[in-house]
């Protein structure tokens, strides 16, 4: 009984230290120079002022976090109300043919994203033709085609089950529109199924690299993973600087999720169960 | 469904009017995710379809019947990228789903102490974005980076190994990275599970003399079927999807070693010269094999739970 406590503490000692190290070298690596980190160097240096004043010499690196950030909240804003508006539809006014629509949409959750990738960017070179401000290489673009999934109207749908049917019958009887009940009463008691969603959206819009990169073209629409993936693939690339721009962009949605961690998690896993 | 109508109208009079509104503003409610949907995803859908008939440089387009096909099945580097995502999707999606499981297993003993310690450092990876974590792998396993000589100090290996320029290695990195990345995303959804699953389940098979071994497949493997089919799908259309960690660990080398179907479609279509038609025929194929795939796994792991 004993060996086998020993063995689960064991791995699970190592399982986390494997997970944690690549952070600690991240961070350990942003304070040394370009030489000790292909070195593998696991002490600290130095440097990291120096790799930071590189990093924001070189490259526009304010200019990525703000193209990212304005990228993220708008996706997320639109995100959680077309998905929530979507999921309170299809749950409180349910009907056969809504149900048929709601597994329609589902299905577009088997679509990968390779596949549609080529024609979705020839749609926008089409918008670029009439909309330039909607078309290739703005911001808009990004956001147009992601924003809505089925996902989080199927995540918004599950959570709407739980949701107390007799409020809205008191609604109604207080007077209040169709249209008022979903803002003044619902979105205000699912707040934190509203919280979950958010931090999914938006570290999923924070993280995105490949539409980004197929749309975007010009170095000032650069997003963060962008700018990284450029500065790692460059010639003669500067390693430590490099760390310094990860710990930079990692450190923040690290420290989003310890907050929110439980909020995270039920996010993550509230939509399967 | 009707009792459900019928409740609702009795509060609104019997109006004809009321109901009718109250039916219009359901719509109304998904009327924008439907257009977007139908928009963004499906109608992209047929015109990818559309064009696996075309070929041609740029929007230079014409119709080619079914030649795009054709070229496919004698396409060395398609095909090398299809044995590659295979060869990640059959080693790389059982040993971290197995993993993953095994974890939650341990985690989800009541009498475990740091219990928080473990489960937090163990999901940490998934905050990272791919982009982030695949930059600092390719620097870990780099010929004299950190893993090698952690690995020479520890005596496991003479010679550092040549991790991303090596055509074998390269492949196992790019399995590492990723089950680095993921496993902890999917021990969160079996721990989920796990955690519902009523304690005293376990109690009675114990006083039948079920030891924990047993009690493991004959309870809990049964009990996350649902939720082990769920991490199976997604794993796979995520593997058959792969682009961000092959385009920065590896960029798809040594030659085409670690080339995965989705970059293969971003080089037919923004690298090489643009040939939008090819490339849409190469991206109905990881439509095809999602299709397949989970239809195979819903037969395997599916079957009605009555």
């Amino acid at each position: 009984m004993n060996i086998k406590r020993g063995f689960t503490y064991l791995f699970l000692i190592i399982a986390a230290l494997i997970s944690i190290f690549p952070f600690i070298w991240m961070v350990v690596s942003a304070t040394n120079a370009s030489v000790d980190v292909t070195k593998g160097t696991l002490l600290p240096g130095s440097r990291l002022i120096e790799n930071i004043n590189n990093l924001f010499n070189s490259v526009d690196m304010w200019q990525a976090l703000w193209n990212s950030a304005k990228i993220s909240v708008t996706s997320t804003i639109f995100s959680l109300l077309v998905a929530s508006a979507a999921g309170y539809g299809f749950e409180m006014y349910r009907s056969r043919g809504k149900d048929i629509v709601f597994n329609i949409l589902l299905a577009s959750m088997m679509i990968p994203f390779a596949a549609i990738m080529v024609p979705l960017f020839q749609m926008f070179a089409k918008i670029s033709e009439v909309m330039p401000f909607l078309g290739i290489d703005t911001a808009g673009a990004v956001i147009l085609p992601t924003f809505t999934t089925a996902f989080l109207i199927f995540f918004f749908r599950q959570s709407t089950k739980m949701f107390p049917k007799d409020m809205m019958e008191a609604g109604r009887i207080d007077g209040l529109s169709e249209i008022g009940l979903f803002f003044r009463i619902y979105m205000p008691t699912m707040r934190s199924t509203y919280a979950a969603a958010a931090i999914i959206t938006f570290l999923s819009s924070w993280n995105n690299y490949l539409w980004p990169l197929i749309v975007l073209q010009s170095p000032e629409n650069m997003t963060v993973p962008l700018l990284i993936s450029n500065l790692g693939s460059g010639y003669a690339p500067d390693y430590g600087m490099i760390m310094s721009a990860i710990v930079i962009t990692t450190l923040p949605t690290a420290f989003v999720f310890f907050i929110m961690q439980k909020r995270f998690v039920a996010g993550m896993t509230g939509a399967v169960k | 469904m009707h009792t459900e109508k019928a409740g609702l109208n009795q509060h609104i009079g019997k109006s004809m009017n009321g109901r009718t509104r109250i039916r219009l503003t359901g719509w109304f409610f998904m009327l924008v995710p439907v257009v977007m949907i139908s928009v963004f995803y499906f109608y992209p859908m047929v015109q990818a379809l559309l064009l696996s008939f075309k070929s041609g440089r740029g929007s230079n387009l014409q119709f080619v019947g079914l030649d795009n096909y054709t070229r496919l099945l004698s396409d060395t580097t398609f095909l090398t990228a299809v044995k590659n995502t295979f060869i990640y999707l059959l080693i790389q999606v059982p040993v971290m789903l197995v993993l993953a499981l095994f974890i939650a297993v341990l985690l989800n003993d009541d009498r475990l102490r740091f219990k928080g310690f473990f489960r937090t450092a163990i999901f940490l990876p998934t905050v990272t974005s791919l982009v982030a974590y695949s930059v600092v792998f390719k620097y870990m396993f780099g010929a004299d980076g950190i893993v090698n000589k952690f690995l020479v100090k520890l005596h496991l290996i003479q010679e550092p190994i040549q991790w991303i320029t090596d055509p074998f290695w390269a492949k196992i990195t790019i399995i590492i990275a990723i089950t680095w990345r993921f496993t902890g995303y999917n021990m969160i959804f079996y721990l989920s599970s796990l955690q519902n699953i009523d304690k005293s389940v376990y109690e009675a098979a114990r006083i039948d003399g079920a030891n924990a071994f047993r009690q493991f497949f004959t309870i809990t493997i049964p009990l996350l079927k649902p939720i082990i089919l769920f991490t199976t799908i997604t794993s796979t259309i995520g593997t058959l999807q792969l682009f961000d960690e092959v385009v920065n660990i590896t960029k798809g080398g040594p030659g085409n070693a670690t080339m995965s179907i989705s970059q293969y479609i971003y080089n037919l279509s923004f690298e090489y010269t643009p040939d939008f038609g090819y490339a849409a025929t190469v991206s109905y194929s990881i439509v095809l094999m999602v299709v397949l795939l989970t239809m195979i796994q819903n037969k395997i792991g599916g079957d009605k739970r009555s």
